[in-house]
C-alpha cells in the first residue's frame, strides 16, 4: 500500500496568534498545562479566555480540553498555549522527585489499561 | 485514586463551568498528573469511534472542531476563480487516568478520510498508536485510515466492531481484504461495552510494546 500524498488544496485557515504562527513541538493536543502567575492585561482576547479557564482551577488542562471548552480550533489553541508558555503564563506540570527515573510511559499505559478490566 | 467511567457516575459534579460563563464546562486534569499520552481511534463514518471513546472515558467525552478549507477542483476551475469551501471536522475525545493518577491517557476519534490529512498530522504527532475500527459490512471504508497510517508510519491494530447483520469472515479473509501486515493485530470488539473496548486498547498497546522492542533491536544491528 503506498502512502498518501499531501493534498496541496487542503489547508487550514491561516492563524497568527500572539505573534506566533507555529506551535511548539512539545505542545500537542494531549499536552497538559497548568497556570503560572503573571499579568494578563497585555494578552489578546483569546489568550485571556484561555487564562480565565484556569481561574480557580485545581488542576491542569490539555490543549484539547481548552479547545473544547472555548470552542476554538485545536490548531489555534496549540499556538495560543505555546505563546502563553513562552511568556510564562502557563507551564508544564512537574513530576515529583520520587517519580521513578526510568518511568516508561507505554508500559505504564499498558499496566493501567490491564488494571481496568 | 479511584476513577469511574463518566457514564457510571450518579453525581457528575466534577464539571465546573468556566469562569467566563459562556464557555463549555471543563473537567480539570487532576493535579497529580504529570505525564500524558494519546491513542487515536480511527475508522470510517459511523463505525463506532465515538461510542468506544464514551465507553472507556472517565470524563464526559468532549468535542473539538477544526475548520479546514478546500479549494474545490474540477470543471469549475477551468473558468474563473477556484471556489473555496470550508468544512468543519469534528474530533471527539475522552480521557482515562492511570498510574495512581500520574498519567492522563487521551483518546481521540477522527474520521479516516484521507482528505482530513492536515488534521491527522496534529493528531498523530506523539501518538502511541492507533486503533482502527472496521465494520465487515463496509471494509473498504477502512482503507483511507489504513493508508494514512501506513504513510505516516504510525503503528496500529484493527478491531472489527460487530453490528447486527454484519457478516463474519474467517480471519485470513479479513486480513486479505484489509491488506494487513501479518504482524498487525486483528481483534473484535463491541464498542458499546467498556471491557470489550478496553481489551481492544490492550491488544493495541501490547503490540506497540512489542513493536517498539523490535524497532530497538533493528536499530542496534
Ligand atoms: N451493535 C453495535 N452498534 C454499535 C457499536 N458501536 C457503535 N454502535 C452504534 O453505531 C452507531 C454509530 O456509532 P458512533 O460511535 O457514533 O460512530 P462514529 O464512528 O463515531 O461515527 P461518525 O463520527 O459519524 O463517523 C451508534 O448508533 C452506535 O450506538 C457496536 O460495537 N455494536
Ligand atoms: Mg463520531
Amino acid at each position: 500500500m503506498s502512502g498518501p500524498r499531501r493534498d496541496p488544496d487542503m489547508v487550514r485557515p491561516y492563524v497568527r496568534t500572539q505573534g506566533r504562527i507555529r506551535a511548539r513541538e512539545d505542545v500537542r493536543l494531549e499536552s497538559v498545562v497548568i497556570a503560572a502567575t503573571g499579568p494578563t492585561d497585555t494578552l489578546g482576547p483569546d489568550a485571556r479566555r484561555v487564562m480565565r479557564l484556569f481561574a480557580g482551577a485545581d488542576g491542569g488542562l490539555a490543549v484539547a480540553d481548552i479547545a473544547a471548552a472555548l470552542e476554538l480550533p485545536p490548531s489555534t489553541v496549540r499556538i495560543l498555549v505555546s505563546s502563553l508558555m513562552d511568556s510564562g503564563h502557563l507551564s508544564s506540570p512537574v513530576a515529583a522527585i520520587d517519580d521513578q527515573p526510568d518511568f516508561d510511559l507505554l508500559q505504564e499505559v499498558l499496566r493501567g489499561l490491564r488494571s481496568m478490566v | 485514586m479511584d476513577f469511574a467511567p463518566w457514564s457510571d457516575r450518579a453525581d457528575r459534579t466534577d464539571e465546573s463551568a468556566g469562569a467566563a460563563g459562556t464557555d463549555r464546562p471543563v473537567t480539570y486534569v487532576p493535579a497529580t498528573v504529570t505525564r500524558s499520552a494519546k491513542i487515536v481511534v480511527a475508522g470510517g463514518f459511523g463505525v463506532g469511534k465515538t461510542t468506544l471513546i464514551g465507553s472507556v472515558s472517565e470524563v464526559r467525552p468532549l468535542r473539538m472542531e477544526e475548520p479546514i478549507t478546500q479549494a474545490s477542483a474540477g470543471v469549475d476551475d477551468l473558468r474563473g476563480t477556484p471556489h473555496k469551501t470550508t468544512t468543519t471536522v469534528a474530533m471527539d475525545f475522552g480521557r482515562i487516568h492511570m498510574a495512581g493518577g500520574r498519567i492522563a491517557l487521551y483518546l481521540f476519534g477522527l474520521p479516516g478520510q484521507s482528505r482530513f490529512q492536515p488534521l491527522w498530522e496534529d493528531l498523530a504527532e506523539g501518538a502511541l498508536g492507533c486503533l482502527v475500527l472496521a465494520d465487515t459490512r463496509d471494509l473498504d471504508a477502512s482503507h483511507d485510515a489504513l493508508g494514512l497510517l501506513d504513510g505516516a508510519g504510525i503503528p496500529y491494530a484493527v478491531a472489527i466492531n460487530t453490528f447486527p447483520g454484519s457478516p463474519s469472515y474467517p480471519e485470513a479473509e479479513l486480513r486479505e481484504a484489509l491488506a494487513l501486515d501479518p504482524a498487525t493485530p486483528l481483534t473484535h470488539c463491541d464498542a458499546r461495552d467498556r471491557t470489550s473496548s478496553l481489551h481492544a486498547l490492550i491488544t493495541l498497546t501490547e503490540y506497540l510494546s512489542e513493536h517498539r522492542s523490535a524497532a530497538l533491536l533493528e536499530t542496534r544491528r
